[in-house]
């Protein structure tokens, strides 16, 4: 399902003007961002899950401060190459490095949102933002719940929140350790298109404040391009399609943005250039 | 006066789960003292109170209350910690589970009240055999609901408390513990239950003290009013352990939807 509601003004905003925050630092040594985004290298990496290889030899570098989507069909891997960054599947060959360093399974810098909220029922909503506050410090989960505007429902159980807000206490719980590096898989699959669009936009806000690295795992093309740097497509184990998206902050969903989201999803439906059909894209 | 509107409807829900109980009493009541059922099948009401007043009054009554309580207690005990112990166990550890599972199911549905010949000539009549039966019949519900209570933890929260660094022990407590108490506690309630039936069985059989033996003990004198009045005790325990648990299970399983 993807939601291509104009949120604000029709302004143009054509795809030739200079993209304001694509691969800042890409260049930049990686010592000089100890307290920026983790820059990380997957490098010949494959998982495989008995007989089944999940990914084969896949290779891919994100830039420190780089937000990253990964689109694909679903069953392509892409959320498998997600918990490989994260630590949680080993590669059976292939290699994770975070910096320069070869990765040694989770990091404490490193914050993974799943597409269920994984909130603890029996603990409040300040003490689930808690546990990812190092040493469980208070006022630090408080700062991160008023972040996400939930500040005055601490006390609550989680049972009594809406999917967007129980996502956003995982956000504020993933943000209260002050991670460089954030992952999402499909953080927003099961939200309904208005709330999808309100986290999109406090997503790429915390993240341009933050300037944490973001990897958003997606199956829907119009929220990669609203949200990322750069668009890669994970087909059969591997990348087969990597695109800058040269579109400036805030993104708005005209022209610029059009042109990409069809770019892409062609390429996600290997539909060819001269097969006009638009319909449903949601796979 | 929302208060003492909700305290009136407090008070009518407790009028109405007590309605039959009364009913059945004064029903009861009316048929013995019109003679209809005569008293040397079934003592009234009146007459049972009358012999609950006596043994009060000698000081028998709370001691064989007491005798039969602390039987039921230590058993349970017992049985609960083994119970929870391995369920927790075989939950968690694999290689145990493979090791053990198999021979806990087939004690497990041998009647335990079954072994009482066998128990009897091991321990006697004395405290140990009743403690012993009380424990076996209290592990198995316990075993069986700790183990699937941990089993049914949602795995997802627990890669979550990975990802944020809780291993061992503080994983345990904030994660697989309060995910698997709601089965927990559903083994503890219905193991109540089997405690004071276990308990009554092997008093009745074999006993010189507590509520069993009093019943035994007042049919060998034709005393039925003194044999109602144990068996009236031992609903009256039963509802007090079940109280007990649902009082456990509301602060307990507050954060639950079902249990608010």
């Amino acid at each position: 399902m993807a939601s291509p509601i104009p949120l604000s003004n029709d302004i143009e905003t054509p795809r030739s003007e200079k993209p304001v925050l694509v691969k800042q630092g890409a260049e930049t040594a990686p010592e000089s961002s100890a307290e920026g985004g983790l820059g990380i290298a997957v490098g010949g990496a494959v998982v495989q899950f008995g007989q089944q290889r999940v990914l084969r030899g896949l290779n891919v570098t994100v830039a420190p401060g780089e937000f990253l989507a990964i689109v694909g069909r679903s069953g392509c891997g892409k959320s498998t190459l997600l918990r490989l960054i994260a630590g949680l599947e080993k590669p059976s060959a292939g290699t994770v490095s975070f910096d320069g360093e070869a990765s040694a399974g989770l990091r404490s810098d490193v914050r993974i949102m799943f597409q269920d909220a994984r909130l603890l029922p029996w603990k409040s909503v300040l003490d689930n933002v808690r546990i990812g506050a190092p040493g469980g410090d208070k006022a630090k989960a408080l700062e991160a719940l008023d972040l996400v505007g939930l500040a005055d429902r601490a006390g609550e159980w989680p049972s009594v929140l809406s999917g967007g807000q129980r996502q956003r206490v995982a956000l504020a719980r993933a943000l209260a350790g002050n991670p460089r590096l954030l992952l999402f898989d499909e953080p927003l699959g099961a939200l309904d298109a208005l709330t999808r669009i309100e986290m999109q936009d406090l997503i790429e806000r915390l993240w341009q404040e933050r300037q944490f690295t973001a990897i958003i795992v997606t199956h829907d093309v119009s929220e990669a391009v609203a949200l990322a740097d750069r668009v890669v497509l994970v087909e059969n184990g591997a990348i087969s399609l990597d695109v800058d998206i040269a579109l400036s902050r805030p993104r708005e969903r005209v022209s610029g943005f059009a042109y990409y989201e069809k770019m892409i999803l062609d390429r996600v439906m290997t539909r060819s250039k001269d097969d006009g059909s638009e319909d449903g894209y949601s796979i | 006066m929302s208060r003492s509107i909700k305290w009136k409807q407090n008070g009518f829900s407790i009028g109405l789960q007590w309605l039959i109980p009364v009913i059945i009493v004064i029903v009861w009541q009316w048929l013995g003292s019109l003679g209809v059922i005569s008293s040397r099948i079934l003592p009234t009401p009146l007459s049972t109170l009358e012999a609950g007043v006596k043994l009060i009054r000698n000081g028998e009554l709370f001691g064989y209350i007491g005798d039969s309580t602390r039987r039921a207690l230590i058993g349970f005990a017992i049985g609960g910690s083994i119970g929870f112990i391995l369920g927790f166990l075989n939950g968690i550890v694999s290689l145990s589970e493979k090791l053990t599972d198999t021979s806990i199911q087939m004690i497990r549905n041998i009647p335990h009240l079954a072994l009482i010949p066998l128990v009897i000539a091991w321990f006697g009549i004395g405290e140990e055999a009743k403690i012993f039966l009380v424990a076996l019949g209290v592990a198995f519900p316990i075993y069986l609901n700790t183990h699937h209570g941990i089993r049914s933890v949602d795995s997802g929260l627990i890669e979550m408390g990975r990802t944020y660094g809780l291993t061992g022990f503080a994983l345990f407590r904030s994660i697989i513990l309060p995910g698997a108490l709601p089965a927990i506690l559903i083994g503890v309630r219905y193991a109540l239950g089997i405690m004071w039936i276990t308990l009554i069985v092997a008093e009745t059989i074999s006993s010189d003290s507590g509520i069993g033996y009093m019943a035994m003990n007042a049919r060998e004198f034709m005393q039925l009013d003194v044999v109602v009045l144990s068996i009236l005790l031992y609903a009256l325990l039963g509802k007090l352990s079940d109280w007990l648990a649902k009082l456990m299970e509301r602060s307990w399983l507050k954060w639950h939807p079902q249990y608010r």
